[in-house]
């Protein structure tokens, strides 16, 4: 029988120069449900599918708020991400003592980045299994970034990880040039119908198992720019946005809706 | 013959003297600054319109003697912030080091350099106000460590929303902010003349950048009339949106010492 | 044992270097200086619990010896919001005395709360908050914060609270209290005007039959004239109060800011 005697610790080299353990742990984030991060040039945001392990059971949280201008979406083990949670939450509290500041969604993200690689070099330790998206707003603007278990951090204008997730990714890509100039709502549309493109035939969206989470820079009448918090929208907050891409309507939502979205740019609008 | 083994290879006390092992004592009481050594004297500084202006004498006394007289005491950050030390000045060196390396971090952090052209090249990078929120922490940490930094630190340039902004902390790490700011000596002088041309913040974003210099080219002749650790060679600052402009070889001019003629009642007089 | 008198060093036979005692300590008339920690800057705060609000409110002075550092120094804190302008915040904090420590006691309380809300997915209530807060100020009973804190909000059942603590975290929850430089002439004012002491029922009697006014919940706009009232006369009396009274006003709509001019002498 093949047995792999390269995959017992995440110190040892296969001779292909591949880390098997590494290799594992991006494999859970595969098997957490699929989330979608987009940004924009004024807002980001963050919609995922939430899965409950049986009928009776509660759904399984995806988004977190981090700090008032951050928020993740995990897939993976949610265990772990709790860890990586809390320890994004403290040095956003940090930062935020000692600068005064927002910090700034790059360096927190490398933050996370630097940590989750220690665990693939140090014997007896085990990568975080859970992949992230980071959203959040700082002074340079809206940010998406993505976080693998092998510490691995990129700046991203959308992306899906998760099961299923390249659906989803095939959706963004054709947006691709879209996503820019898209105001907040379009975002969300953007996201959710992302997120339609994973599900399986017969599942659809509903307030359940829908997630929605969003951060931006909100422009007042007087020019100046403030940061709308990172807030999670779940249950029947969602049902205007899943009633906005359901089937019946997806064929008109174009380009009129994204230039009529564009218009409220920046408004705050709690549905 | 001694016969105590302890005494073996020792000195004798009454050839050398008793053997001074103090220097053996590492784990002894900790030093820390009980008293400033070299100081250098008033910090004066100025919003207006559009910008701070921020002043002080390029001396550094040691006592009542006039030691170095080529010390600077302002130093630009990042070209947007101006930071002013009165106080000891070997602490101040200690804190310049520390800012430059702060600066050089900060920099490497966010750099726009290769972005779009539409994010300014100091965007993301720490503003006067959270330069200042950094120093009151590490003043504050080291006076609750009783090893305190002893000076009055005066920061001046912008906060996050582009207004201009100047505070101080002091060495046991109190922070105020007021249209007008002096250390030392300069609080007795200085700070009325600059209060009666910007009692509150609306009188001072009255003032054009040309009288805010003058009052304080015109203070810093009042310093150097009444103080005794004061120099006639100053350094003036002024912090713009544009950045800093810095000149460091500044001459008191039109000095009129006619006033001191009629001083009576120190000391010996004949008449 | 004549010996061990002997100032002849032959007599206790020689002495060797044995100890590793420093020689000596301090040169002769040395003074130890001693850097210290605390500053008072002066200033004064105030509280009162109404039936459904809570007033709160500081002077804005900020003073070191007889100089004015600042006229506009606040001493009112909207504490445990969700986001870092405090918008939805629902408790004040005043604290009076060294500002350093101030700033400090009132960041801790404030990232305590954001922790509780993180940890909870509620805010914190006044009483739990004003519990934590005397236990922030007891942990450094032995470096104190040097502040006179007092703790505003809406208690469970909507009515006014007040609690006011000493350096060290003694606190009790009480109608009213005053802090800091001018506390010893605003508060027989208060204890005068807001619990009627020594306000009697007139022609109730003599002596001991004197009838005790009785007491009554003040409305708002009667607590905001004395809170106006008792600065005025703290800044007439005292040099370290003046500039500026920064009030705040508790209700369960939220918390109203107010700024009013107080003498600058």
């Amino acid at each position: 029988m093949f047995r792999n005697n390269y995959d017992n610790d995440s110190v040892t080299f296969s001779p292909q120069g591949r880390i098997f353990q590494v290799e594992y742990a991006a494999e859970a984030v595969k098997q957490g449900s699929v989330v979608v991060g987009i940004a924009s040039k004024t807002h980001a945001v963050l919609v995922a599918i939430k899965r409950n392990a049986e009928e009776l059971s509660s759904y399984q949280k995806k988004l977190f708020p981090i700090d008032e201008h951050v928020g993740i979406a995990i897939a993976g083990l949610t265990s772990d991400a709790r860890v990586l949670s809390n320890f994004m939450k403290q040095q956003c509290l940090g930062h935020r003592l000692t600068y005064g500041r927002n910090m700034p969604v790059r360096t927190l993200v490398d933050m996370i980045g630097s940590k989750a690689q220690i665990n693939t070099q140090h014997y007896g330790k085990r990568p975080y299994g859970v992949g992230l998206l980071v959203a959040g707003v700082d002074e340079t603007g809206p940010h998406l970034f993505e976080f693998q278990p092998s510490g691995m951090t990129e700046e991203m204008v959308a992306f899906a990880i998760g099961a299923r997730s390249q659906m989803a990714r095939t959706y963004l890509e054709k947006n691709l040039e879209s996503f820019a100039a898209c105001g907040r709502e379009e975002l969300i549309r953007h996201g959710l119908r992302a997120l339609k493109e994973s599900l399986v035939q017969d599942r659809e969206l509903t307030v359940d198992n829908t997630s929605v989470g969003v951060t931006g820079t909100a422009t007042a009448k007087d020019g100046s720019t403030s940061v709308e918090p990172f807030q999670v929208f779940d249950q029947q907050d969602v049902a205007a946005w899943i009633e906005s891409v359901a089937d019946d309507k997806e064929a008109g939502a174009g380009e009129g809706e994204a230039a009529a979205a564009a218009e409220g740019e920046g408004m705050e609008v709690d549905p | 013959m001694d016969h105590r083994p302890q005494a073996w290879g020792r000195p004798r006390d009454d050839v050398y003297g008793a053997y001074d092992a103090s220097y053996l004592h590492t784990n002894g009481p900790k030093t820390a600054t009980q008293s400033p050594i070299v100081t250098g004297t008033s910090v004066i500084a100025l919003k207006f319109k559009d910008g701070v202006v921020m002043a002080a004498d390029n001396l550094a006394s040691y006592g009542s003697l006039a030691r170095f007289t080529d010390v600077k005491r302002l130093r630009p950050f990042l070209s947007t912030s101006v930071v002013g030390f009165g106080g000891d000045v070997s602490d101040m060196q200690f804190l310049d080091r520390h800012l430059t390396e702060l600066a050089i971090d900060e920099a490497y952090e966010h750099d726009n350099t290769s972005s779009s052209s539409e994010t300014p090249a100091t965007a993301g990078q720490l503003n006067a106000a959270n330069l200042h929120k950094y120093l009151s922490k590490l003043m504050y940490r080291r006076r609750n460590s009783f090893d305190p930094l002893w000076n009055q630190i005066l920061v001046a340039g912008f906060d996050s929303s582009s207004t201009p902004f100047l505070a101080s902390v002091d060495l046991r790490g109190t922070t105020f902010t007021s249209p007008s700011l002096a250390s030392g000596f300069g609080a007795m002088l200085a700070q009325p003349i600059m209060r009666r041309h910007a009692a509150t913040e609306e009188d001072a974003a009255k003032l054009t950048r040309d009288e805010a210099v003058a009052i304080v080219r015109e203070c810093m002749k009042v310093l150097f009339y009444r103080d005794a650790r004061s120099l006639d060679k100053y350094s003036i600052a002024v912090v713009t949106r544009d950045g800093v402009e810095l000149s460091e070889e500044e001459q008191l001019e039109k000095q009129s010492w006619a006033f001191a003629e009629r001083i009576r009642g120190y000391g010996t007089q004949t008449v | 044992m004549a010996a061990m008198f002997s100032q002849n060093p032959l007599m206790n036979g020689p002495n060797y270097s044995v100890n590793d005692a420093p020689r000596a300590t301090a040169p002769e008339g040395a003074r130890q200086h001693r850097f210290d920690p605390y500053t008072d800057n002066g200033g004064s705060t105030l509280a009162i619990a109404g039936a459904e609000f809570t007033v709160m409110a500081g002077d804005t002075r900020l003073t070191s010896g007889y100089s004015i550092n600042s006229r506009h120094h606040p001493k009112l804190f909207k504490i445990g919001g969700t986001t870092a302008d405090q918008k939805d915040a629902t408790i004040v904090l005043s604290v009076v005395g060294f500002a350093a420590d101030g700033e400090a006691l009132k960041e801790r309380l404030d990232t305590i709360c954001k922790m509780y809300r993180y940890r909870h997915g509620k805010p914190m209530s006044v009483k739990a908050c004003a519990q934590r807060l005397s236990t922030i100020l007891y942990q450094k009973r032995f470096f104190p914060y040097y502040a006179y804190a007092i703790l505003g909000g809406l208690d469970e059942e909507g009515k006014g609270a007040v609690y006011s603590y000493d350096p060290v975290g003694s606190y009790e929850r009480e109608q009213c209290r005053a802090g800091g430089a001018a506390a010893s002439l605003i508060m027989p004012f208060l204890d005068n005007q807001v619990n009627f002491k020594n306000q009697y029922v007139p022609n109730s009697g003599e002596g001991h039959a004197l009838q005790e006014r009785e007491r009554r919940p003040l409305s708002r706009s009667e607590v905001e004239v004395l809170v106006k009232d008792a600065f005025d006369g703290a800044v007439e009396r005292h040099i370290e109060v003046g500039d500026g009274l920064q009030i705040m006003v508790i209700t369960k709509e939220g918390v109203e800011e107010v700024l009013l001019p107080l003498k600058k002498d």
